[in-house]
């Protein structure tokens, strides 16, 4: 690591950057989760909504890392639409807000970020743990990176802890019964699936880690 | 997959202009954001009712659009519903001065998009009120799932409410009729055969030769319960059931009976089930006032259908009965 580890609007632009090639990447399997226990749109919502901030972010410069996420929240809220598009929009949107004008965050500023994207999904959903949701993911993600920052860890060490604690997350829906969103209608039919929402939760804060992790070593 | 379509992505714009150019008497339609409003919105003095949510349900909203029912349809792609940002330019290209209705399908989606709609809306001071429709029986556990889906009770709801604002009710006025409505409004359906979404290209559930699937919403999703295929009568009796006795419906009710066909079901099938429903309705004293047989709210290509029961007052059916000049529903002019 360099001297520099703050996360800058740079490293903010290149997680979000990664964020948009995972859901690409993951498109296809993110679509088939959600017709397993959803109506097969999850893949296709969310690449819809990151192709339209890739292109923004072509053309514009935000100069903060809070006015980078408040680039996506608007962009998803506009483009994604289903559940995801105001959920996503909301997480970003809180997580911009708690940013503010910071020119660079330190660990415990990443992990506040996350709080605050997660409290902006529990508002706008009201769903509570075990739902078979993202909150499912988020949860123990922002439970991890406040663990990290505390021991001192940097931005990408904290995204680090955030991503692998939503991956086991996500894993941990399988076996629940949905009680949000479309996959709820299914009831114990819901069981043995992972969510959706969850599994692209932990796919964006993975991808996000390691981008800000390789430009902070660089 | 065998569609009549070009780039799957190009699916809704291309049918949208397909929809404006054919009915620009009734409606104007814009893209980005996608919308079909009234030719003659804003109408001075009348509450504005919008409503919207995925599209693949046609006629459902668009064909709803015009003088008698809606004001502006917010399309969403496919099963998908639209953006907050949509519904607001909706919002604003048909509010008047006498505020604006949302009708909303009870889908998290649709749901937390209108809501986020309704906030940025009031912060440019337009008065907006919302009422949520979830007729759907097949989902029985309200608590522990999302709640009931807004189906077939769709399109009555957007009918008499569109009536009343027609005739110049205030939104408290309508918005109250509304939650009256959706009260004594009940649904189920059932497929045959899935659909498939034109992006996807694969069926959204299978079923064997022989099965069929209860409890089926509109998006595809698979509904309550598979069983064997069963003769008319006997799906009839079982979805019949399940809405009358969950109002319930008594003897010597008022109703409005609506046969709904889910995208790839003969009339004839339709009215042969609406025959049957005729019958079992009959042998419990439940009167039927006013009917509705056809494909009014669908799941693109499925085979299926659903059965809506409405129980009437006077002022209801009197609104039922009003002139409607749309693409999907017209009569009185
Ligand atoms: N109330 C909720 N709170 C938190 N997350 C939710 C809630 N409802 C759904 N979700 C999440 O949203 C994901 C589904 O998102 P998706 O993009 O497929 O939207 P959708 O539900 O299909 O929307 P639409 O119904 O309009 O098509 C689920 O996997 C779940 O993680
Ligand atoms: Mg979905």
């Amino acid at each position: 690591m360099t001297s520099t580890t703050g996360c800058t609007a740079a490293s903010t632009v290149a997680a979000v950057r990664a964020a948009a090639e995972a859901i690409t990447e993951h498109k296809v399997e993110l679509t088939t989760l959600d017709r397993q226990i959803g109506d097969g749109d999850h893949g296709e919502n969310l690449a819809r909504g990151f192709a339209a901030v890739l292109s923004k972010l072509d053309t514009e410069q935000p100069a903060t890392p809070g006015a980078v996420l408040k680039l996506v929240a608007t962009t998803l809220i506009s483009t994604v639409g289903g559940a995801s598009g105001p959920l996503f929009g909301t997480a970003f949107l809180r997580a911009a807000t708690t940013a503010g004008d910071e020119p660079e965050l330190d660990g415990p500023m990443v992990a506040a970020v996350l709080a605050a994207a997660r409290d902006g999904v529990v508002s706008r959903g009201k769903a509570e743990p075990q739902d078979k949701t993202m909150v499912d993911a988020l949860i123990p993600a922002v439970a991890a990176a406040e663990k990290a920052a505390t021991e001192g860890a940097d931005p990408a060490q904290v995204l680090h802890a955030a991503a692998q604690a939503a991956d086991q997350g996500a894993a941990d829906t399988t076996d629940l019964q949905a009680r949000k969103g479309r996959a709820s209608y299914l009831g114990e039919r819901s069981v043995g699936h992972v969510d959706p929402g969850a599994r692209s939760t932990a796919y964006l804060l993975a991808a996000m880690a390691g981008a800000v992790e390789t430009e902070h070593s660089r | 997959m065998k569609k009549i379509i070009n780039d799957p992505a190009d699916v809704v714009a291309e049918a949208l202009a397909g929809f404006g150019a054919a009915h620009a008497d009734l409606v104007r339609v814009q893209q980005d954001p996608a919308l079909i409003v009234r030719v003659d919105a804003p109408v001075a003095g009348k509450v504005a009712v919008i409503s919207g949510g995925g599209s693949g349900h046609e006629p459902l909203h668009g064909g709803y659009v015009g003088a008698g029912m809606l004001d502006a349809a917010v399309p969403g792609p496919v099963f998908t519903s639209p953006t907050a940002d949509q519904v607001l330019a909706a919002t604003k290209a048909v509010a008047a001065d006498a505020g604006v209705l949302y009708l909303v399908k009870n889908y998290t989606g649709d749901v937390l998009n209108f809501e986020t709609a309704a906030e940025l809306a009031a912060a440019d001071g337009i008065e907006v009120s919302t009422v949520v429709i979830d007729d759907d029986v097949a989902v029985t556990d309200s608590t522990y799932t999302a709640g009931r889906r807004g189906v077939g009770g769709t399109v009555l709801l957007e009918k008499i409410v569109g009536a009343a604002a027609a005739r110049g009710d205030n939104l408290e006025a309508v918005t109250a009729l509304a939650q009256r409505v959706v009260s004594q409004v009940r649904s189920m359906g059932v497929a045959l055969s899935p659909s498939t979404v034109p992006h996807s290209g694969e069926p959204s559930f299978t079923l064997g030769d022989n099965e069929i699937e209860l409890g089926i919403g509109i998006h595809g999703e698979p509904g309550r319960k598979r069983v064997p295929l069963m003769p008319a009568d006997q799906i009839v009796e079982t979805l019949l059931t399940a809405v009358v006795e969950d109002l319930p419906f008594t003897a010597s009710d008022q109703t409005l009976l609506f046969v709904n066909g889910m995208g790839g079901t003969p009339e004839l099938e339709l009215y042969l089930a609406y025959n049957s429903a005729r019958r079992w309705l009959a042998g419990k004293n439940i009167e039927v006032a006013r009917s509705l047989v056809g494909s009014y709210i669908t799941s693109l290509e499925m085979q299926g259908m659903s059965i809506t029961l409405l129980r009437l007052d006077d002022e209801m059916t009197q609104l039922w009965d009003a002139p409607v000049h749309t693409a999907a529903l017209r009569w009185g002019v």
